[in-house]
Order: C-alpha cells, then structure tokens, then sequence
C-alpha cells in the first residue's frame, strides 16, 4: 500500500481557521494532511459534498507563500453563488471538505526567477499574485515588481493594509466608487493606464474575470510586450 | 464524507412535468463548448442533404418566409436543469421536409463553430421538432443559438443544436460532438438516456 | 458565456495525464500554433470541457465523464510536449 499521496488525490481538507479579508471575502487556512507545500501563483481545487449526495466543484488561489506552511485561500464571495457563500458566511473551523493539487506549473513564480515582473489584477485575481508577492518578501528578494489592482471601491480591495508594507509599489484603480479625497484613477484598466504604469520589459502576470485579462493582455501585445511574456489566469463564477 | 452546511442552490421537487434527476430553473443558462459564431445574414443557409430524395437550401430571406409556428415547450438540459413553458417562433421540421422523404433513418444536425449532434429521423418529424430563430417574443440572442437553432424539446437539450446550418441524413447513425464523448445517442429525458448504455 | 483557460483544466486532466498539463506544450493540428495548454481556451459547457486553440480556435483537446467513464480525445493536437529530464 502506497503512502504517497499524489496531489490528484481527493483528500480531506479541516478549516483551521477563518478571518474575514472584505464585507464579503475570508480567508480560509486550511490543515490538509500530507501537505507538501506549493509554489506562489498555483490552485488548489476543492468540492463539497451535500448530505443527499450532491457534489459541487471550484478552483480557488492559494493566497500563502510556500514557506507560510498551512495553505491559505481566500475566497470572494459571488452574487447568487452556490459555493462562496458557503466559503464566505457558513465555513467554521474544524469544517471538512475535499481538495485536490495544487495545480499550476505556468502561472507561477519563483523567488529564483530574476525577470522583472509586473503584476495585474482584476478584483479577486490578486489572490495568486498575493501570494508571489508574500514570496518574494519572504525571499528578501530584489527582483524588480510592481502591481495593478483594479477594484470596484475601497471596500473590495483584498490585503489593503498588507499590500502598504508589501515591498512593491502598488497602483490601485477604483471602477465604481473611489475613496473621498482619491487622487489615483478611477476607470476600468485601458491602454493609457498600462503605458503609464506598467512594467516592460519582464515578464506580465494577470489574473481576474476572463474579460479583464483579455482585455488587458491585448492591450499589452499592442504596446509592444512579447505574448509569451505574458501569463494569464482567468477566474470563473460561483 | 459531507460538508456539514452545503446544499444545492436549487429545489428539486419532483413533479409531473420534471423528468427524473431535474430541477426547475427560472433562468437560461448559456452553456457553449466553444465561442458564438458570427455569420451574418446575407450569408447563411440551411441545408437538407445527404440521404435525401432531394437536397434542397434556404438563404434567410426565403427561410422567413417559410410557415412559421410558436410552440410553447418544456426543455431539458442533460446537466439536470429544466425549464418550463419556453416560447419560440421558427419552422416546423416537417415543413422543410415537404414532399421529400427521408432515405435514412438517422439525421446529423450540424452547425457553426463545427458542432454536430445525431438524432433517429422519427424524433425530428411528426411534430416534434423546429428550426427556431426567435425567443421569448424577440430575436433568437447568439449566445442562445441565434440566429437559429434547431429545438427538439422531447430529448435533452443538447439535442437541440445552436447555431444551426442543416440536417444531414444517413442510413446509420454517426455520433456527433457530445456523443462521441459518451452521451446517448438519442437522449429521452423520461428514459433518463444521458450517457451511452444507458 | 465566458471561457477560461488551461489553468482550469489542470485538476481534471491531472488525472489522465502524470506531467503538468498548465505547461503542456501543445501544437495545434488546425493551424500549427504552438503553445502551453495553460494559454488555451477552456469552455466548461457542463457537459464536458473543450479546450480550443486561442490562435484558431479549433479543438485541441475534449473530455466528459458519464456513465462511469472519462473520455478523452485529443485529435486536435499533433504533438504534445513537456520538458524532461534525460534517463
């Protein structure tokens, strides 16, 4: 009998503990048995199972660093979802539910890597970006970064206090409803913005809803950056 | 094991009209295993062909002015959701077949974007299917199938192809997108025929 | 409906395939583009998942479970490819 658990594996997943990030996002750390460890930027994919037997199935970033130990997510609560709010306004510790991985070999990043990176996210996309982040501080990196948020109000911004003493400068850009006294952009992510902020040169990640980073991918390409630069994740609902 | 606290989104209470392992679902979900084709008007067709008397087409303009009908169906899609009194406008099935009779037993619906799907020719006539191009009152939307699908509302609804171009007639059946995968080849949703062998 | 992509296949498909599918390098039989599943169009149509080629759009891979099977098929790719150590 082998005692290896391969990260294909369903397995159960216990809260540990759980502490609200926003009005509707927590963050979950998990005690995953056989844990062993991740790199910044992968998934873990859970699925809870109802008593008559239903089963439902989601992807969520883990938002801690590979040396944080416990994996950590974070998960944003969706209008009219069925598992988020389950994450968000049921979840307790010592709750079970299975997961599976992590997963991920493209949408990563190593404190080895030495690129510049520059980093975009569309609402809850800074989750596995957070988590590069979280790494590179922890490695005592240098390696040249800086982050986009793109954010509906204050309210939304997921690690606010955290992403001040982050160690990269952060542009935040509201698209609904800014801070009184906000002199930083209030629009959705366009092509003068990234010309304005972005990082050229290294290598891109971007991450949130499907129509972000489609949007913001192309605009790069038309600014010039090389598309295999440039690493996506897109976010679904639920 | 089971997560203390999770259910379903949904209320599955059975009744008359709910076939077996269905729920009733207010909305309409867009499920699509690929992106809305674009083709415009002046340059779409529909298609009878293949083991036919006759093959015959359709541009849109001549398709319009074919006899239409507004069923009011039941649907059923094979991810369990079903919805109730949907509404359409388009052209009975039968109607395109007038005076041309089928060779084969077995039709394959195919599409936009290159989806197929393949039905028993007796579950696309006698009434029971449509080549629809409107919705709820208005135009059939793209991401829905527009600007016609093919609506076959007795068997799943993945039966009842989006962005339909024709019906291509056989004389044995020829497993299209989803049925090479493992779905039926029929698909009654009273029989609960989801998958092969079932 | 929107479309994901590769990274969302990865859980499903880490079952059928050992190596890492994000960094699966794929050419497509369509139109010859070469690339990393990570980067390829995933629709989740409930019924299966269908990943599709972002140049040309055409099938590179499709999968669906039911009736106690997964199946898989790949013609839409002509060769796959991952980096390997030398035995």
């Amino acid at each position: 009998m082998s005692s290896v658990i391969r990260a294909t594996d369903w397995r159960v997943a216990t809260v540990a503990a759980i502490a609200p990030e926003t009005p509707r996002a927590a963050t979950l750390t998990l005690d995953v048995p056989g844990w062993d460890g991740h790199r910044a930027g992968q998934h873990l994919d859970v699925r809870l199972t109802a008593e008559d037997g239903y089963r439902a199935q989601r992807s969520y970033s883990i938002a801690s660093a590979p040396e944080d130990g416990r994996p950590m997510i974070t998960v944003e609560e969706l209008f009219d979802g069925e598992v988020s709010p389950w994450f968000v306004q049921v979840a307790r510790e010592g709750d079970e539910f299975e997961v599976r991985g992590p997963f991920g070999g493209w949408f990563v990043w190593d404190a080895g890597d030495t690129e510049p990176i520059m980093l975009i996210a569309g609402g809850s996309g800074l989750v596995p970006l957070m988590s590069m982040l979280r790494h590179r501080r922890n490695a005592g990196s240098e390696t040249p970064a800086k982050l986009l948020v793109s954010a509906r109000e204050a309210d939304d911004v997921l690690y606010a206090r955290e992403l001040e003493r982050i160690g990269v400068e952060v542009v935040l850009t509201y698209t609904r409803r800014a801070p009184r006294d906000w002199t930083g952009y209030t629009r959705r992510v366009d092509r003068a913005m990234l010309q304005e902020v972005a990082l050229f040169g290294g290598r891109t990640y971007i991450c949130g809803p499907t129509t972000f980073v489609e949007t913001v991918a192309n605009h790069l390409v038309a600014l010039g950056e090389a598309p295999a630069q440039i690493r996506t994740e897109r976010f679904g609902g639920g | 094991m089971t997560t203390r606290g999770f259910h379903r989104k949904r209320d599955t209470t059975p009744g008359d009209r709910l076939p077996p392992g269905q729920y009733l679902e207010r909305g309409f979900p867009v499920l699509s295993a690929g992106p809305t084709p674009e083709t415009a008007l002046d340059e779409w067709t529909f298609r009878i062909a293949g083991a036919v008397e006759e093959e015959r087409t359709w541009t849109w303009e001549e398709f319009q002015a074919l006899e239409s009908e507004t069923p009011t169906v039941d649907i059923h899609c094979v991810t369990t959701w079903s919805k109730f009194d949907t509404t359409w406008e388009g052209v009975s099935v039968d109607t395109l077949l007038e005076g041309v009779e089928p060779l084969g037993g077995y039709v394959t619906a195919f599409s936009d974007g290159g989806y197929t799907t393949n039905l028993p020719v007796e579950d696309i006539t006698g009434g029971r299917a449509w080549v629809v191009y409107g919705f709820d009152g208005d135009d059939l939307e793209p991401e829905h199938g527009g600007p016609a699908r093919l609506l076959v509302p007795h068997l799943y609804f993945w039966k009842s192809a989006k962005w339909v171009r024709g019906l291509y007639f056989r004389e044995e059946d020829d497993p299209g997108f989803w049925e090479t995968l493992g779905y039926h080849d029929r698909g009654d949703p009273w029989l609960e025929q989801r998958y092969q062998g079932d | 409906m929107d479309h994901l992509d590769g990274n969302a296949a990865a859980g499903e498909l880490s079952e059928v395939f050992a190596l890492d599918v994000t960094t699966a390098v794929a050419t497509c039989a369509g139109c010859g583009t070469t690339g990393p599943l990570a980067q390829a169009m995933v629709y989740e149509a409930g019924m299966g998942t269908v990943l599709r080629c972002p140049a040309c759009d055409s099938v590179l891979l499709r999968y669906a479970r039911g009736g106690g099977q997964l199946r898989v098929e790949m013609r839409g790719v002509t060769v796959l490819r991952w980096r390997s150590e030398p035995r």
